[in-house]
């Protein structure tokens, strides 16, 4: 579903390289985690494959169903069916989760040749997803974003992925600032979704938020290379260790 | 009369097209509406067109403007603008009149089941049949004067619209003003409304300015409201004109107790429109509500002007602007809130804020502050920006196309403006024709 090619990628303004040669697989259904340091270019990773704005591209290649991921425009990765839950939601006054979300689902449902959904169907799928995050159904009225809570914002990334229904989902630490209640609501949204057919790859700095989303495979991140890839069993070896050995070892290697 | 030897030759000839029409075309039976143009016209020779670099009109060369309209006509009737049933904004009842040229139209307006007592009919009828109403309002608006194009409009005001609600009486419907400006080849128009709300009463007033014909239009036009104790009045005014044309607006509303005035503009399309508003809360609890919205591009210039003058205690002014401007348009925003030593316990709230587009096109806002009462709460405050890049990449992130997505953030940016028209009708009419323009 999605391969990463040696992926090196550098901050545009800069000219300093964070990602440098980053080789990934992701099969259809599979819940990959990256873990890492700060620094180490998790949310780089996930802002590249997003399609972010001041990043550039030095070298490598990256497919999402055989489609040249890298040579498509954001929109068009998301109506491809990539999703990416930001770190930081962004806050849009006057902009009403209705209508924000009518938008993205038809432009999304258009792409997949889909008619448009009814007014009421999607109010009835907007409600019955809400539920899946415990979001109060009366945010429809609300801006998007706009004086939600920190917990609210991130629980609203995860609604708006039930609303997309993406084969690839990237959770940009969707765990960070949430308290333990919170990472399970969070956590059980994304359960719910996992299917066959749909992949995730989830960025987190701690384990804590694997105890709860189960991953197949843990990549760990440092200095903008995967140095080592196991099963979940490494994300609590992390836990207990630190990240201190793995570079050791990364740099004995 | 002044020799007009020493005019500048842009005054010059509207003095001598004036001494030409003096007599029989412009003032209709009433003499009282003769004195007011011929003191008018004395007064357009003395003060003139504003300067050029003065502070009022600093990024709009009007003189220069004025002058590409040299020799035209400011009388003459222009042609015939065809059927104008399409061009009305108010869906559903509303009382319809229609201004050719500055001229009521009686014909094509409806005005069928007006309430007793209601007057609508051209200004030199109401002169003679409500000459007490006349006499009260006519040029009552701005006790300190405006600058030469009010005096003009005035000298030269052809028929004009009077509207005279009396005491107690609410009009259920909006009034719908169409104003057609159009010429074969140029024209200059001075269209010309009198507003006036008695005690206790209320109305909606709805002004829809438009273009016809190939010719290019200078408008030099003036609204003048009066709003008695405990009247309240709403007035929307939008102006959609052809990109050649040249718009002067002056909107002057004098307030008296507890009355509330609430008017919201929104410019679209024309060339250059200069729009001036003077707000005059002249007694104590009064409400004001001044909103606009512009949108130009292309090389169109849209310059507001707002005066507030808070004179008396107990009044209560809110002020919102806001614009996008792509191409290589300019926008002006000057607007200024003068509180004046008597009016304590004031408050006045005024903010203006823009969206740039694209690299050429330019923004300048000057809010300013005059206080003199020391009990009052006022604030004020502007921002110009680009759009939100950050806004904008969560939105195709999701899936929506850029356009799309710019056109998202630019609606929600002025949605508020919209909010404050209270006819949801010609609110989603407004809507729609903003998107029209954004999502071409």
């Amino acid at each position: 579903m999605l391969e990463i090619k040696n992926l090196h990628a550098r901050i545009e303004e800069s000219g300093t390289e964070i990602l440098k040669g980053i080789d990934l697989v992701i099969r259809p259904g599979e819940v990959h985690a990256i873990m890492g340091p700060n620094g180490s270019g998790k949310s780089t990773l996930a802002s590249v494959l997003a399609g972010r704005e001041g990043y550039e591209v030095t070298d490598g290649s990256v497919t999402f169903d055989r489609k040249d991921l890298l040579e498509l425009e954001p929109d068009e990765r998301a109506r491809e069916g990539l999703f990416l839950a930001f770190q930081y939601p962004v806050e849009l006054p006057g902009v009403s989760m209705s209508n924000f979300l009518r938008q993205a689902v038809n432009s999304v449902r258009a792409h997949r040749g889909e008619d448009e959904l009814s007014s009421v169907d999607f109010l009835r799928t907007m409600k019955e997803k809400a539920a899946y995050v415990q979001l109060d159904p009366s945010l429809k009225q609300r801006s998007v974003n706009e004086g939600f809570s920190g917990g609210e914002k991130k629980r609203n990334e995860i609604f708006q992925m039930a609303m997309l229904e993406p084969r690839l989902a990237i959770l940009d630490e969707t765990d960070s600032g949430l308290d333990i209640d919170a990472l399970r609501i969070v956590a059980d949204g994304v359960n719910r979704l996992r299917s066959r057919d749909r992949s995730f790859l989830v960025i987190t700095h701690y384990q804590r938020l694997l105890n709860y989303i189960v991953p197949d495979f843990v990549h760990v991140l440092v200095g903008g290379r995967i140095v080592k890839s196991g099963g979940r069993e490494l994300a609590l070896h992390l836990e207990e260790q630190g990240y201190d050995w793995i570079r050791e070892e990364a740099v004995g290697a | 009369m002044t020799n007009t030897d020493s005019l500048k030759p842009a005054e010059r000839g509207f003095v001598e097209f004036w001494r030409a029409a003096d007599g029989h075309v412009l003032n209709g039976r009433d003499p009282g509406l003769a004195a007011a143009r011929r003191s008018a016209i004395e007064r357009f020779a003395e003060v003139g067109l504003p300067p050029e670099k003065s502070e009022a009109w600093k990024y709009t060369n009007i003189r220069r403007l004025v002058e590409a309209w040299a020799g035209t006509d400011p009388v003459a009737e222009g042609p015939d603008p065809g059927p104008v049933d399409g061009l009305f904004l108010v869906p559903g009842d509303a009382w319809r009149v229609v201004m050719v040229n500055g001229r009521f139209d009686e014909a094509r307006s409806a005005l069928a089941g007006l309430p007793s007592g209601v007057t609508v009919a051209s200004i030199a009828e109401g002169a003679s049949s409500r000459p007490e109403v006349f006499a009260r309002s006519f040029g009552a608006t701005r006790p300190e004067g405006a600058d030469g194009f009010v005096a003009l409009n005035t000298a030269f005001a052809q028929s004009g619209l009077f509207v005279h609600v009396p005491r107690g009486t609410q009009l259920g419907r909006p009034i719908e003003i169409l104003f057609l400006s159009g010429s074969e080849r140029r024209g200059f128009v001075q269209p010309r409304v009198l507003f006036v709300a008695d005690e206790g009463s209320s109305a909606r007033i709805v002004e829809n300015w438009r273009s016809f014909g190939e010719g290019a239009v200078f408008t030099n036009a003036v609204s003048e409201f009066l709003v008695a104790r405990d009247a309240a009045v709403d007035h929307v005014r939008i102006v959609d004109e052809h990109a050649s044309s040249v718009h002067v607006h002056y909107l002057q509303a004098r307030q008296l107790g507890s009355s509330t005035f609430s008017t919201v503009s929104f410019v679209f399309g024309g060339g250059t429109v200069r729009s001036d508003a003077y707000l005059l809360p002249d007694a104590e609890h009064c409400e004001t509500h001044l909103n606009g919205f512009y949108f130009a591009r292309g090389s169109a210039q849209v310059d507001n002007h707002t005066l507030v003058d808070h004179a008396r205690p107990n009044c209560e002014s809110n002020e919102l602007y806001k614009g996008i401007l792509d191409g290589q348009a300019t926008g002006v925003f000057n607007g200024k809130v003068l509180v004046r030593q008597d009016a304590q316990k004031t408050n006045a709230y005024q903010s203006n804020k823009s969206v740039v587009l694209s690299e050429t096109a330019r923004m300048f806002s000057k809010p300013e502050l005059e206080i003199y009462a020391d009990d009052v709460k006022c604030s004020h405050g502007a921002t110009t920006g680009r759009l939100d890049d950050d806004a904008f990449f969560y939105l195709r992130a999701r899936g929506i196309p850029p356009a799309k997505a710019r056109l998202l953030l630019l609606q929600a940016f002025s949605g508020d403006v919209f909010e404050t028209v209270r006819d949801e009708a010609l609110r989603e009419r407004l809507l729609a024709r903003l998107e029209a323009l954004l999502y071409a």
